[in-house]
């Protein structure tokens, strides 16, 4: 019976993720009094990379080969490690909280490794800029992370969302300050406004673009793919980890699908303020993206401090 | 026969076989294949014997006791003592020297007809002889011979390549730095004696209740400054960037990887064996030194175009970390948290034991590159993988390691240390518990800022285009260094899937400490279990891992892309021809962390920029820009110390005044104050 | 002002197409819209080059993604770079300068792909005929698969060409 969920989790990740991509870009569209593509246009994108054929930098190497199949594999073991809609699944193996920071890193440290593999002028320094907002952002994760462990007790993140939700005024504070904090890194590591610009054309203004300009073909389409897959996983460790209302506790058909229908609640209120994020703010000179993402780092200093 | 080897005679033939390897090394130096092949199969063959000899003293009930000469000297006797951290360190050191002797036969090959390679193998084995009897020693005068031996030996090492000049200015700097810590580490042990009346570790153990607080205090402090000067804690790290680089590259995988860590060895013999109880102020001190260490260790190397400077950098780095565990097992400890305590040790043993496995790793594979291109500078590297492929593996795994990627070795005891600081917040104490929380917002910087050095290092040594001559007519090295560096990523792979045993065997060392039961404890499946607040399984990251990517690959290559070609052209180059100028270099990759740290790192900028017309200044022929990092501790704390030290010696030769009258004058003068005194 | 996230698009009129001129917008975006949804799995990346243009085709370009014309709804999208498009949409009479650079992009450009040149400097060097800094056409430098006609043409002639190119390559693969 628990197979069942597992294997409903497994493909929930990459099958949901390009959907989450093109609601953003609907709901930008709407704002800007366009009616924008379809929402499951990211999907057509995907599909017809597919079956493109590939054109390969004679300067790359096997790590430009290798690379986007490495990436998308850690989104969907990180995707089998955090809970989407069950709490009661256990993942004790890879589901500690330090594992799944540092399997995105994997994906982080391959595609920097490939955006420099080529030689060109632009993959270079997309590489140095997503390495350093990157390394900047770590600390704000883990605390983050480690202010809702603190909360539950254990830094099992399947056990995190299934503990007891204790809505007293003094456990709830510490809460919403590191959620904000963590918001501020899920911008970062995905991608996002004020730290990136997603539909961007000027290479000097890309920090993730700018390593997958030499993609093309099957392996752009695992990359942009892969990167769908980590903003939903970043969206759900938000959603559900902070929140956990409504996720399912016990293996009822009642309570799977309360947990599922509230998960995609739950990820369409993240999704529309990330879009009504990108809609409202610039994009933020680069050198004034560590001080962002120092504040994240106090907020959540302050969250844990307040808690223990 | 295991316990034939197991035995006093088991340790003296581990020790013979390196010194038959030195000496014979010495007399057959005419001959530099025939003193290569003597001192690296004693080398190895030494090497073999300690891993068994650790192995079994690792599983042994009780410390291995051997001593000669009690009753000839008052205070000195050559005694040695092999516990299960004894044991342990014996292990980490002749792995290491394994695998860095079969490197080191076929590095060595370059230096024939330079310089004596029977000189090299004496001193490299006389190296390895005294780091063993460091870590076994236990009465503190044998210690200092020892410590002595294993100094001057690496000294010689970091000089080896005496045409450098550079070389023996390092050297040197190495020589007054270790002899500065050793002035430490003598007064410590002075004052040790003093209150407790012997040399010998176990009588000082168990006269520690007679030293008074304010007294261990200072020994605390000497001992830190002392064997931090050895590990390369900041700011006594000013030897380590220079004689690192300095020596020949399997010396410096046996320094960074082993030496500097004899100094955390004395270091957690003496404040968690020897000096207990201690007070609780001690731990979190260790702790800021530690965060303090590996904040600026990861600056700083990120700083660096020097291959070997980087990764030298990178050593103090992890000290650092080694030292937040270190921090926190001393905390737990004064605070009578013995399972804690134990956490934090494991913590810091077994980041000992991944750091010298890929660290030396990282050494060695920089020296083949070295030994192919002749450089050491990244600035002229660029698309070695295609030349050393296997180079490029192995430092590629290397590097995976160091930044605590799973499912390699590094990733699980930086979660171990990781685990021991988050135990450490809910202390109740306000320093300690502020303490353990920067220690861990460092730890967590420390390790991203790492993975951006390493994309750097990697990236710029191994990717993209040639940017030199010598760098496109690079050629992968010899077998032995192949396999010599195989065999240490192999290694690295390998504790790290199995990191639950390694654990269940390092927690048994703190049976030496009376910690009996410990926090951290591994499940039958492999996981590593922190006492119900985590879990973590390395096998089974790895198996999930490597079955996803081949379902991945399998499904996109052959079910959904099988009709699609792929057609190799060039880079997309916007229509102009692609040079290797228009790489990332290193320096550019870290301009951006530089400029965001410049008020720790306090770079200087120099431009350069040559015109074809001097006086309308419009098109340049070149404009070559110089980013630099000065060594903040040289200018502002040795250069003005070594100035007063000059002062005061100026003043104080007019003592010698060459009048035979002044000189009667003194002699008078010493012998009444020293009758005064005695009375 | 959020509300409009939720707003319901409006319905269609019908309107003969076969006069550029004359026909109307939307229903010119469905027929678009079916033909990429059959021919190109529902999404078309085209790269913009600019070889040495007036930029008047450009801004005509850049009016297709504002809100009235609005091509991101076909399932047509703007890319960075070449390896990522499947149709290079060439603007101007490709100047000696850029012959080399048009001829990259066009090898960078994987297999399936088109080449569409906009303008009319793009087909025969336009007003810039003859002239020794330009090699009169893209044609010249790289095979051309279809040619919009205008200088510039309006947005809505170049997507009424569009669909005219669609319908040509649905033609020329039913009659494969």
């Amino acid at each position: 019976m628990e197979s069942i969920f597992w294997a409903i989790q497994l493909v929930m990740v990459p099958v949901m993720s390009p959907l989450g991509v093109g609601i953003i870009r609907k709901i930008k569209a709407k704002l800007q009094n366009r009616r924008g593509a379809s929402v499951f246009q990211p999907y057509k994108d995907l599909w017809k990379l597919l079956h493109k054929d590939e054109v390969l930098s004679s300067d790359a190497s096997w790590i430009f080969k290798v690379a986007p199949y490495i990436i998308f594999a850690v989104t969907i073991v990180v995707g089998l490690s955090v809970p989407l809609f069950a709490s009661f699944l256990q993942n004790t193996f890879t589901g500690d909280m330090l594992m799944v920071v540092y399997a995105l890193a994997i994906g982080t440290f391959f595609l920097a490794l490939a955006g420099i593999d080529t030689g060109g002028a632009f993959g270079g320094f997309g590489s140095s800029r997503e390495m350093t907002v990157s390394a900047l952002a770590e600390g704000g994760l883990i605390f983050a992370l480690l202010t809702v462990a603190f909360r539950s007790g254990t830094t099992n993140l399947f056990a995190i969302s299934n503990a007891a939700i204790l809505n007293t005024g003094y456990s709830f504070l510490p809460v919403i300050l590191s959620f904000f904090g963590f918001f501020i890194v899920l911008l970062a590591e995905t991608a996002r406004f004020p730290f990136d610009n997603p539909a961007t054309h000027l290479e000097l203004t890309m920090i993730h673009e700018a390593m997958i300009l030499e993609y093309s073909g099957k392996r752009l389409a695992l990359i942009e793919w892969a990167s769908a897959n980590k903003l939903f996983i970043f969206a759900a460790l938000g959603a559900n980890l902070f929140f956990p209302f409504g996720i399912a506790h016990d293996a009822q058909l009642g309570s799977i699908a309360f947990g599922v229908a509230f998960f995609f609640i739950k990820l369409s209120v993240i999704y529309i303020a990330i879009a009504i994020l990108e809609s409202s703010i610039a994009k933020y000179r680069f050198f004034r993206l560590p001080d962002l993402l120092l504040v994240s780092f106090v907020l959540n200093v302050v969250a844990v401090a307040f808690l223990i | 026969m295991l316990d034939a080897i197991l035995s006093p005679v088991g340790f003296i033939s581990l020790v013979l076989f390196f010194g038959v390897g030195a000496i014979g090394a010495l007399m057959f130096r005419k001959n530099d294949e025939f003193a290569n092949v003597w001192s690296s199969f004693f080398a190895v063959a030494g090497s073999l014997w300690g891993v068994l000899f650790a192995l079994l003293a690792l599983n042994a009930a009780y410390p291995l006791l051997l001593s000669f000469g009690v009753n000839t000297f008052p205070l000195f006797s050559v005694s040695l003592t092999v516990d299960k951290l004894s044991a342990f360190f014996i292990f980490v050191i002749s792995a290491i020297a394994l695998f860095c002797s079969i490197y080191g036969y076929g590095y060595v090959k370059h230096y024939y007809g330079k310089y004596s390679i029977g000189t090299l193998g004496f001193f490299y084995n006389l190296f390895i002889i005294g780091m063993l009897l460091v870590v076994t020693a236990s009465n503190a005068i044998f210690f200092l011979i020892a410590w002595e031996i294993m100094s001057v030996a690496s000294y010689f090492l970091v000089v080896y390549d005496r045409n450098e000049q550079e070389n023996v200015k390092a050297g040197f700097l190495y020589l007054v730095m270790t002899h500065v810590g050793t002035a430490f580490i003598i007064a410590a042990f002075l004052l040790l004696f003093k209150y407790t009346g012997s040399f010998d570790f176990e009588a000082v153990k168990s006269g520690a209740l007679l030293i008074p607080a304010s007294v261990k205090d200072v020994i605390f402090v000497l001992s830190l400054i002392g064997f931090g000067t050895k590990a390369g804690i900041i700011p006594f790290h000013i030897w380590l960037h220079g004689a690192h680089p300095a020596a020949p590259s399997h010396v410096s995988g046996l320094m960074s990887g082993v030496m500097i860590k004899t100094g955390i060895y004395m270091m957690i013999r003496i404040f968690l064996d020897l000096l207990q109880p201690v007070p609780t102020w001690w731990g979190p001190v260790v702790m800021i030194v530690g965060s303090v260490s590996a904040l600026l260790g990861v600056l700083y190397a990120l700083t660096e175009h020097d291959i070997k400077r980087l990764l030298a950098y990178h050593s103090i780095e992890n000290i650092g970390i080694i030292l937040l565990g270190l921090g926190s097992a001393l905390t737990f400890s004064s605070l009578n948290l013995p399972s804690l305590a134990l956490l934090g040790l494991v913590a810091a043993l077994f980041h000992t034991l991944n750091h010298a496995t890929f660290k030396s790793l990282l050494f060695l594979s920089a020296g083949s590159v070295i030994n192919g291109t002749h450089t050491r500078n990244m600035e002229e590297y660029g698309g070695l993988i295609k030349y050393m492929p296997y180079t490029a593996l192995f430092f590629l795994v290397g590097s995976m390691a160091i930044s605590a990627l799973p499912p390699f070795n590094g990733f699980f005891s930086e979660w171990l240390t990781f685990q021991a600081l988050f135990q450490g917040m809910k202390s109740l104490d306000l320093f300690t518990k502020w303490t353990f929380i920067g220690s861990a917002g460092a730890l967590a910087f420390t390790g991203g800022l790492a993975l951006e050095c390493f994309v750097k290092a990697f990236g710029a040594t191994f990717l993209a285009r040639p940017r030199s001559a010598e760098a496109r007519h690079a050629k992968e090295s010899s077998l032995s260094l192949k396999f010599g560096m195989g065999a240490l990523a192999a290694m690295a792979l390998l504790f790290g899937i199995f990191s639950g045993y390694v654990t269940s065997i390092l927690n048994r060392i703190g049976l030496d400490f009376g910690f009996t039961s410990s926090f951290v404890s591994s499940t039958p499946e492999q996981s590593l279990a922190a006492g119900g607040f985590s879990i973590v399984s390395g096998p089974a990251f790895f198996i999930l891992l490597a079955a996803v990517v081949l379902a991945v690959v399998f499904a996109v290559k052959f079910l959904v892309n099988r009709n699609q070609k792929v057609r190799v052209g060039a880079t997309w180059d916007c229509g102009v021809d692609l040079t290797p100028r228009m790489e990332i270099t290193s320096t550019g990759f870290a301009r951006s962390i530089i400029l965001i740290f410049k008020g720790i790192l306090k770079p200087s900028i120099q431009r350069e920029i040559e015109y074809r017309d001097a006086d309308s200044r419009y098109l340049p022929i070149s404009r070559k820009i110089t980013l630099k990092v000065n060594d903040m501790y040289r200018t502002y704390f040795y250069a003005p110390l070594s100035g007063l030290v000059s002062f005061v010696s100026e003043r104080a030769k007019y003592i010698q005044s060459g009048n035979i009258n002044a000189y009667i004058l003194y002699i008078l003068v010493a012998l009444l104050a020293s009758l005064y005194l005695v009375k | 002002m959020f509300l409009k996230i939720f707003s319901i698009s409006k319905k269609t009129k019908q309107v003969d197409p076969s006069d550029c001129k004359q026909a109307d917008l939307i229903d010119i975006g469905e027929k678009i819209q079916s033909k990429i949804n059959k021919l190109y799995k529902g999404s078309i990346a085209i790269r913009q080059v600019d070889a040495g243009s007036d930029n008047a085709c450009e801004q005509e370009l850049v009016a297709l993604s504002n809100a009235y014309y609005d091509i991101e709804r076909f399932g047509i999208h703007f890319v960075a770079s070449p390896k990522h498009a499947d149709v290079l949409l060439v603007t101007g009479p490709v100047t000696r300068n850029m012959a080399e650079a048009v001829k990259r992009a066009y090898q960078a450009t994987p297999a399936p792909k088109l080449v569409v040149t906009v303008g009319d400097d793009a087909a025969d060097g336009g007003i810039f005929m003859n002239s020794y800094a330009v090699q009169d056409g893209v044609n010249a430098v790289i095979p051309v698969d279809y040619h919009i006609p205008g200088d510039p043409p309006s947005p809505q002639t170049i997507l009424c060409h569009f669909l005219k190119m669609l319908e040509m390559l649905e033609g020329k693969k039913q009659a494969k």
